[in-house]
């Protein structure tokens, strides 16, 4: 019979029914109506199976603090594991499916873990799984992982997006109940801007699940119409379906907004990470009710009281047709009470309290009393009390008492205060958030007058503080409704298990079991038995938790104590908290101003960092890297070469101090450097070790422009700014990054000048004589396109770097190109460039990895002892100095031909004398950069050797274990290729 | 975190990059005679402290200033923030 | 009482009505101690345990400010390995592998060490040149080391982004032998094992001040009053530098805090570890099925145990970037842990010039693999007065000497080791 438990009345549109399946069965329900509900009208009670031992496990609650009803919900890419069904709102079409069961949901094969329970109790696994010691990794744990985990993921890229977005507030409202609806509406009549955020899809809070009067019409009306009117108001942002997670410094609050109906088969976001920026906040989140720990108080049927209040009110939905009520405060009556108002069956009220009936109610009455234990396994037959008696009923509503919600009340390290009249934590003093204020059931205020009345003086006090004007606003009025409580934690169970964690399985047991092993920091019994680390992380149970330890312990629960609330409040999704920034969106993209050139040649592109380079330029017929590398140095080194070399970081300077700031930053002398001239720096960390190298050209007396390499361009410009603006804030320097600004561009080989001469405007002499190496200056190319002309070289030809504004970069790099044809010029990518570099033996990213100073780089000769520079004194410290150090020397194979089969450089290798071992103690160094030289027809190697200066012409080993190769290797000078430097100045 | 910036106003802390004590700005003499102890302390020795932090953010994604902040290592409370270039003159840092 | 499977059937079947304390909640000693130790967490706690069983000292106290193992052994992502570049720290890790892989037999107590392998992406030439010589460093100390390459890896790992990455994935660093260990079993193994043979563990109970006569300590104040040793080892990383200051001492560490992430259980998707080398991310499966992972620090000084919603972002793109299959994994659960991050990224085991104080902290975010190796040195230290060959480097005066160990290659800015 479909919907069989729909009862009248409730907030769910009649009009609308949807289809849905749970485990394959299609059942029917209404729009309005979550997951939870519309099974519960199916008399589907049985949901789930727990995490240990795999007890059958029925619906407890009805919102995000669900321990039992997780399942997985969609299917294939789209599926979500460990779904909430009380807070999943349905929709047509919804497949939903039970989790962590082997064999059908009723006859789960893992439920013999239940009973072995004897011995499975708190840190069993602690304790065993050692013998025999190879045993752990083979068997024990694949059984132990196999058996864990709740749900399964697709293992499918997740199809869906999700978007971030920024809000900005006066006052940020959390919680659209009666308390902050109240708030709300005095704070947005004073002329705030107020958002107000709801975790639920339909926002009321319990206004939509009790029956209150409120300004004399119903509750939830009264609710509907506040927030219509909000809803019209322009300094009001209402969100629903959004649930504040977590609060971060200087009133930063993440929230998450649900979309899924609105995304769903449309491609638009699923969920919103926004981060709204309030100026004052108010937490109206309400409270959550917890269970009592009796024996067998799990059994699927046995529900919180407040949530078949909700069922019953808002859903429609009756949980049971002989229900009876446990309850050690007066909201179990009131349960009763909507219950039978509703015409279901109320077969007993069972009150652990000795008091008089709270409220009139048809059904068997004992008070004094306690449930000892339920009946039936699959779903509850019958509840046994204390006095003896055993009562026929399916349904079980338990209302151990309300904790209030104050989680992020928390989120900055500070703890909750015990209160002993309401039986529970409230919000504490300390170290709760700047700017945070409290109302409502989450601050303790359990009457709903009294709440409405708190979440109204918050409102126009926060407003009035903010300077808001004052507002002339009645709170709303209701009846009273007095909460009172006297603590009840468990029942005795003797030799059955009373649960405190349902989705972990924590008994009392487990919790007296570790107390008695000396587990009794609250923290030690969480982390001990599990208690509170499920998905709902103990929303349900810590509390309840702390109870049964303060009386077994006989401690306070004062003295005892509550674990730490950690965001998220609710689980959040990492789709959701990435965003856009996955796949190519990753990280940002930067393109030189020859990419879309280098991509009509089929240029092959490398990251690097953020950019995208050409790595080399195949061409027709090549079929292999090296070709096409090989070919790019060959013809460079024969005729000339263009390596787009935009990366490179630049930096503009100006200002009459700008020669004597260089002198401060680079090791070597920059004081006198001629205008016209470019000159090669190297720059220290002020530890010494060696930080960035680049030239720097000046190209008039007050006016320099610097380089530095493609991977440190950022923080080089950030450590100038520090040595300017921090260290010698007097100095007349001007600096801006122009890395973005210029294109640049090398021209290299024996007819670059020739070509160059083509482009460049005839005014300009560019000879040997009138612009020799290290030139520099500003020009014209190309009829008057303004251009920067320096003439330096990284690979060791007749070279230069040419500069245009970035607009011309495009254009510049094709007329180039159209200037060499004669010359048949090539366009040469990183692995040409670091070809070239290696058999010029400069130093490049490997070696200037941040270990290695100036000395050990061969470059101590550049470091002047007449000034200070940054990198000078601790330069100088006596293990820097030691002349067994690793010094950067090259390396050429013994046999010439060594590697040429292999995959393979000598890069990585590590170095140890012929007659050493491949053992630390003999590790002398290692290669850190290698290539295929096509000029010399073998590898080469540049690499760091222990003492290696000195050490010219002896035979080592260069080892690779990973790779599996040994290469005897020589030690030689780095500069394998035109070590006189000749070619540079023809 | 939001830094309120002396020149832009309040900024999220995610357009920054965190320096360091504000004590590097003490950048000692290399021709003390105690330079190399002074220059050893300067780099690696730290206050750490756990209270208010005067501490070093550079404004990377914005204005490029470097800025003193006051900052509550304990409850991250932020309350003072100058630019660096200023408090460097005033602690006597020239050319 | 040992630990067994046929001594929990005994349990099981007397009630549980034998069951003792795991360790002794012990009271100061008003005669005081041999060697008193700062810090009952891992590191303290497998200090107190090696001096009484390698050394046989063991009228040895442990103080602890809170519960045990409330430090960073309790707030890790719970990784081991020994996959370290430099002679000063990988013979250190693999001391600390070798004692990780006896561990369980050693203390009777299954900390649940589980070596099922750590592979670290590469992700350019660059950067696989490097790996090779990282590869070769771990090989030359016979840590083992495996290098994939691209193919291997979309072998074992299908889920991999290897198609649509910003950084392809160009191959991998994988070490066997690396693994996770239950983090709480670390602390609380080695207290039930110290207990066993002899050491006081006493909790609540904060150090507040050293007495020091003439240049001398001869004992700690603390909440629960003076408590008089012979010799004093401080273990106390993350208050390092608070603990410190008062002998006078100033370090070169700074306090940062890291966050770490633990998402809703699953069903196994993830059987090792796996670290994204061009982004922030490190990823593991705890064996209650919640995957466990990280990324960078905050990168500002704090002392309080939380972050901020940057980093938290950045992390979950970064394992968005390589394993796109975890969209709708939910966080269940960001915490934060105070890192001594010192000024290379090494740690500290030292004297310091107080005479008869001794120091053990710096451990940056690699404290909790070091913790058998740690305690084992740092009690080879208190208990011979020599170093440990394997921990000789971690001086606290290295910089003075210029002797750093810095296997990032970022120098002396804390924040970016």
């Amino acid at each position: 019979m479909s919907q069989e438990n729909r009862i009248k009345g409730g907030l769910i549109d009649r009009e609308k029914s949807f289809n849905f399946t749970f485990n394959g069965e299609v059942l029917q329900g209404y729009d309005g109506d979550t997951l939870a509900s519309a099974l519960l009208a199916n008399n589907k009670h049985l949901v789930g199976r727990s995490f240990k031992y795999h007890r059958p496990r029925g619906i407890l609650t009805a919102g995000s603090q669900e321990p039992n009803a997780i399942m997985e919900i969609g299917t294939g890419a789209y599926k979500d594991p460990n779904t909430r069904a009380t807070i999943t709102r349905l929709y047509d079409g919804l497949e939903a499916n039970s989790q962590n069961h082997r064999g059908p949901l009723k006859f789960d094969f893992m439920a013999i873990n239940d009973f072995l329970s004897t011995f499975l109790t708190a840190g069993f696994y602690y304790k065993t799984f050692m013998w025999p010691k190879s045993f752990w990794e083979r068997f024990y744990e694949p059984v132990i992982r196999n058996s864990a985990g709740l749900g399964r993921i697709s293992m499918l890229e997740d199809p869906d997006t999700y978007d971030k977005g920024f809000r900005y507030c006066d006052i940020l409202i959390i919680g659209a109940g009666a308390t902050g609806i109240s708030a709300a509406l005095v704070a947005a009549e004073s002329g705030a801007k107020v958002i107000l955020a709801d975790e639920d899809f339909l926002m009321g809070g319990r206004l939509n699940t009790e029956h209150n009067e409120i300004d004399n019409i119903k509750g939830n009306e009264w609710a509907k119409q506040m927030i219509a009117k909000l809803a019209t108001m322009k300094n009001v942002t209402l969100m629903s379906d959004t649930t504040v997670f977590g609060i971060y410094d200087h009133g930063i609050y993440g929230a998450i907004e649900n979309r899924y109906l609105e995304a769903r088969n449309n491609n638009k976001p699923r969920q919103v990470n926004w981060r709204i920026y309030a100026k004052r906040a108010i937490l109206c989140t309400g409270a959550t009710e917890r269970p009592i720990a009796f024996a067998n108080n799990d059994r699927p049927g046995i529900m919180l009281s407040g949530a078949v209040r909700t069922y019953v009110n808002r859903f429609a939905v009756a949980p049971g047709k002989r229900v009876s009520i446990y309850t050690n405060n007066d909201e179990g009556w009131r349960t009763a009470k909507d219950l039978t108002d509703k015409g279901v069956n109320v077969v007993a009220i069972v009150d652990s309290r000795d008091i008089e009936p709270v409220l009139p109610i048809d059904a068997e009455i004992f008070v004094g009393t306690d449930v000892v234990n339920t009946k039936s396994r699959m779903a509850i037959s019958a509840i046994k009390l204390s006095n003896g008696k055993t009562i026929q009923t399916d349904n079980l509503a338990v209302s151990g008492g309300w904790n209030p919600n104050l989680h992020l009340t928390c989120h900055h390290g500070g703890s909750p205060i015990w209160n002993q009249y309401l039986a529970t934590f409230v919000p504490g003093n300390s170290k709760t958030p700047a700017g945070l204020f409290v109302a409502g059931r989450a601050n303790g205020t359990m009457d709903i007058c009294d709440a409405i009345i708190e979440g109204h003086k918050t409102g126009l006090n926060v407003s009035k503080e903010l300077g808001f004007k004052d507002v002339n606003l009645k709170p709303a009025s209701t009846d009273s409704k007095p909460y009172n409580i006297t603590a009840r934690w468990s029942v005795d169970s003797g030799k059955d298990r009373a649960w405190v964690d349902f989705q972990n399985d924590v008994t009392v047991k487990d919790i007296i079991l570790a107390n008695k092993e000396g587990f009794n920091s609250v923290e030690h019994v969480k982390r001990y038995t599990t208690l509170g680390m499920a998905t709902d992380q103990g929303k349900t149970s810590s509390v309840l938790g702390v109870g049964i330890i303060a009386e077994n312990l006989s401690k306070s629960i004062d003295d005892t104590g509550t674990t730490v609330f950690r965001p998220p409040y609710s689980p959040v999704a990492i789709g959701a908290f990435a965003g856009r920034r996955r796949g190519k969106e990753f990280s940002p993209t930067r393109f030189t101003p020859t990419h879309s050139w280098a991509d009509e040649q089929n240029a092959i592109f490398v990251e690097v960092g953020m950019w995208y380079r050409s790595q080399w330029f195949p061409k027709k017929g090549e079929t292999f890297w090296r070709d096409s590398v090989d070919r790019e140095v060959i013809q460079t080194r024969k005729s000339v070469g263009i390596c787009d070399v935009t990366t490179l970081g630049k930096i503009d300077l100006k200002g009459e101090d700008v020669s004597e700031f260089l002198n401060k930053i680079y090791v070597n002398a920059f004081a006198k450097l001629p205008v016209g001239k470019t000159r090669y720096g190297l720059m220290l960390r002020e530890d010494g070790m060696a930080m960035d190298d680049g030239t720097t050209a000046r190209l008039s007396e007050n006016h320099f422009v610097m380089t530095t390499t493609t991977a440190n361009a950022v923080n080089v410009y950030r450590h100038m700014q520090f040595c300017h603006q921090c260290l010698w804030p007097d100095l007349d320097v001007h600096m801006i990054s122009v890395t973005e600004q210029y294109a640049q561009y090398a021209v290299a080989g024996p007819n670059s000048r020739k070509l160059l001469q083509k482009v460049v405007d005839p005014e300009f002499n560019i000879s040997n004589e009138a612009f020799p190496f290290m030139g520099a200056g500003e020009i014209t190319v190309c009829n008057g396109i303004p251009a920067r002309l320096f003439r330096i070289s990284f690979s060791g030809e007749l070279a230069y770097e040419v500069a245009v504004q970035t607009r011309y970069g495009d254009s510049f790099m094709r007329a180039l190109m159209q200037a060499g044809e004669e010359f048949d010029v090539i366009p040469y990518g990183t692995e040409a460039l670091g070809v070239m570099r290696i058999e010029k033996g400069h130093a490049a990213g490997p070696e200037l990895n941040g270990q290695t100073s100036a000395y050990d780089l061969g470059m101590g000769g550049l470091v002047s002892g007449k000034k200070d520079f940054i990198g000078y004194t601790l330069g100088l410290r006596e293990d820097l100095q030691k002349s067994d150090r690793m010094q950067m020397v090259g390396f050429k194979p013994v046999d010439k031909n060594a590697l040429l089969n292999k995959d393979h450089s000598l890069a990585g290798a590590h170095l140890i004398s012929l007659d050493g071992s491949p053992t630390t103690e003999d590790d002398e160094g290692w290669i850190s950069s290698s290539v295929y030289s096509p000029t010399l027809g073998h590898y080469i190697g540049l690499g760091f050797i222990k003492n290696g200066l000195k050490r010219k012409g002896e035979i080592v080993k260069a080892v690779d274990l990973a790779r599996d190769s040994e290469v005897e290797v020589k030690i030689c000078s780095p500069h394998f290729f035109d070590p006189e430097g000749k070619r540079l100045y023809v | 975190m939001i830094i309120n910036h002396p020149l832009l106003g309040p900024r999220d802390s995610e357009e920054f990059v965190y320096l360091g004590s504000a004590e590097l700005i003490n950048r000692p003499d290399w021709q003390n005679e105690t330079a190399p102890e002074d220059f050893h302390n300067y780099q690696y020795i730290r206050e750490n402290i756990a209270g208010e932090n005067r501490e070093l953010w550079y404004h990377e994604q914005g204005d490029q200033s470097w800025l003193v902040v006051t900052r509550n290592t304990l409850t991250h409370e932020i309350s003072k923030v100058e630019l660096a270039t200023e408090v460097a003159k005033k602690m006597g840092r020239t050319k | 009482m040992g630990y067994s499977a046929f001594q929990i059937l005994k349990d099981a079947l007397s009630g549980y009505k034998g069951l003792k304390p795991a360790w002794r909640d012990a009271e100061p000693k008003d005669g005081g101690y041999d060697i008193v130790i700062i810090g009952g967490g891992g590191h303290g706690l497998a200090t107190a345990y090696y001096l009484a069983k390698k050394h046989n000292i063991t009228n040895v106290a442990v103080l602890e400010k809170g519960w045990i193992g409330s430090g960073n052994v309790g707030r890790n992502t719970t990784i081991i390995r020994s996959n370290y570049l430099l002679k000063g720290n990988e013979p250190f890790y693999e001391l600390s592998m070798q004692l990780w892989e006896n561990l369980e037999q050693e203390l009777n107590y299954n900390a649940m060490v589980s070596q099922r392998g750590i592979m670290n992406l590469i992700h350019t030439d660059a950067q696989r040149d490097a790996f090779i010589r990282r590869a070769n460093s771990m090989l030359f100390a016979g840590a083992g080391a495996e290098y994939l390459n691209a193919d291997d890896v979309k072998d074992r790992y299908p889920f991999l982004d290897m198609k649509n990455a910003r950084f392809p994935i160009k191959g991998a660093l994988a070490q066997p032998r690396g693994g996770t260990v239950r983090h709480d079993a670390v602390a609380w193994g080695y207290a039930r094992a110290a207990s066993d043979l002899g050491v006081d563990i006493i909790q609540n109970c904060e150090v507040t001040g050293f007495s020091i006569e003439n240049d001398k300590c001869v004992g700690v104040k603390t909440t629960k009053g003076d408590i008089k040793a012979n010799r004093v080892g401080s273990c106390v990383a993350g208050s390092s530098s608070r603990v410190m200051a008062n002998a006078g001492i100033k370090l070169p560490i700074e306090s940062h805090v890291l966050q770490a992430f633990v998402t809703e259980g699953l069903k196994p998707v993830l059987g090792n570890v796996i670290t994204f080398g061009a982004g922030h991310f490190y990823c593991s499966q705890s064996n209650k099925g919640g995957l466990v992972f990280g990324g960078d620090i905050d990168a500002y000084n704090t002392y309080a145990q939380r972050g901020n919603l940057p980093v938290v972002e950045d992390v979950c793109s970064g394992g968005m970037a390589i394993m796109p299959m975890i969209g709708r994994v939910r966080v269940l659960r960001t915490w934060g842990g105070i890192m001594d991050m010192s000024m290379d990224g090494s740690p500290f085991i030292d004297k310091t010039p107080i005479k008869e104080l001794f120091f053990n902290g710096g451990w940056c975010y690699g404290g909790f693999k070091a913790t058998p190796a740690s305690g084992y040195c740092y009690a080879h230290l208190l208990a011979t007065d020599n170093h440990h060959e394997v921990a000789n480097a971690y001086r606290l005066d290295r910089f003075k000497y210029g002797a750093m160990i810095d296997e990032k290659g970022v120098g002396a800015q804390p924040n970016l080791h």
